[in-house]
């Protein structure tokens, strides 16, 4: 009997113990009652010195949106309809009324995004790619905002330590920057920060859409409430 | 009493566990994607290759396109100046995604000699 207690104790300080530092879950009540079907993602604001950042994010938010069971528009044929109307900066896109987007693509609701670091940095000790973006959805039907979040990752999450001493570690950021750069690091580090950032299956992602087995069911953190 | 905290306990790691298996097959879509906005990385004409084998792919392991990939790929056949596979993959698009219809129709009706 003592053991029991002793077990249940573990269990529940373990159950516990996981649920302390997250974040207050986010109120889905507005974004539940649209039920948006679609999502027109527009090109992104860029904060960081990367130039072929907003191509990165923009590539690698399809599946995070698909896979959460939203239609999601194609990018680059969307980035291209705005170019062909004049418009190629993304803060005017970004100005660009609700109703002549929702004119437009038919899309229920727009994704606005913030590119607020994006690149690799040589830091003696070690070089690290990092990718953090924010992001707002719209439903352009209403105006109203329907969720908001921002994530971010690094390389230096997955990374081990290759031991070696002061000059090994030297070379390794030496070689891990070269690498970085040149296999576009950012690219896989941005699938990941979108991922956390928009998956349904993430905490304070988006809600599961239509096209997702799991439409209709509670995510995560409003489960936690 | 114990059996049944056992089995409890099992079950909380299970479900937390749990993958779930993804709904589309996304292939080398987002590299394209990224190439084409890349514009140096790969020919109009390689990247529509790389979609027609994504395409491919999916149908082999009998899983769903993505959305966006015929649009993309639409696209592509517009600009290498072959409008009828253009049109064929809007209209399968659209054919996948009604949600799409009203944009895809929108830049068909527009095409009049212009550019996407």
């Amino acid at each position: 009997m003592k053991q029991i207690k002793y077990v249940l104790m573990l269990v529940f300080i373990s159950l516990t113990s996981g649920c302390v530092s997250l974040p207050p879950s986010h109120d889905y009540s507005t974004f539940r009652s649209a039920d948006p079907r679609s999502i027109v993602v527009l090109p992104p604001i860029n904060n960081s010195k990367e130039v072929v950042a907003p191509y990165s994010i923009m590539s690698q938010l399809v599946a995070p949106i698909a896979e959460s069971g939203f239609y999601v528009f194609p990018v680059a044929l969307v980035d291209q309809t705005f170019k062909n109307n004049g418009l190629t900066v993304a803060n005017d896109i970004h100005d660009v009324s609700i109703q002549k987007l929702h004119d437009i693509f038919g899309a229920d609701t727009a994704l606005y995004l913030t590119i607020e670091e994006y690149g690799t940095s040589y830091v003696v000790i070690s070089s690290n790619t990092v990718v953090s973006v924010s992001a707002t959805l719209v439903d352009l039907r209403s105006g109203d905002v329907l969720w908001q979040g921002s994530a971010s990752a690094s390389s230096e999450e997955t990374r081990g330590n290759s031991g070696g001493g002061l000059v090994g570690m030297l070379v390794e950021a030496a070689v891990n920057q070269i690498v970085e750069t040149v296999t576009d690091k950012g690219f896989d580090i941005a699938a990941i920060a979108n991922t956390r950032l928009l998956s349904a299956d993430g905490y304070n992602g988006l809600l599961y859409g239509p096209r997702s087995t799991k439409y209709g069911q509670p995510v995560k953190s409003e489960k936690q409430k | 009493m114990r059996a049944l905290l056992v089995a409890c306990c099992s079950m909380i790691f299970v479900v937390g566990c749990k993958t779930t298996e993804p709904t589309y097959y996304y292939g080398a879509y987002p590299d394209a994607v990224y190439n084409y906005f890349k514009a140096d990385a790969a020919s109009i004409s390689q990247q529509i290759a790389t979609l027609e084998e994504v395409i491919e792919q999916a149908r082999e392991k009998n899983k769903a396109v993505p959305p966006g990939v015929h649009a993309h790929l639409g696209m592509l056949y517009f600009e290498a100046g072959n409008s009828g596979q253009g049109v064929t993959n809007f209209e399968q698009e659209k054919a996948l995604f009604p949600e799409s219809a009203p944009y895809l129709d929108f830049l068909i009706n527009n095409m009049a000699g212009a550019k996407i």
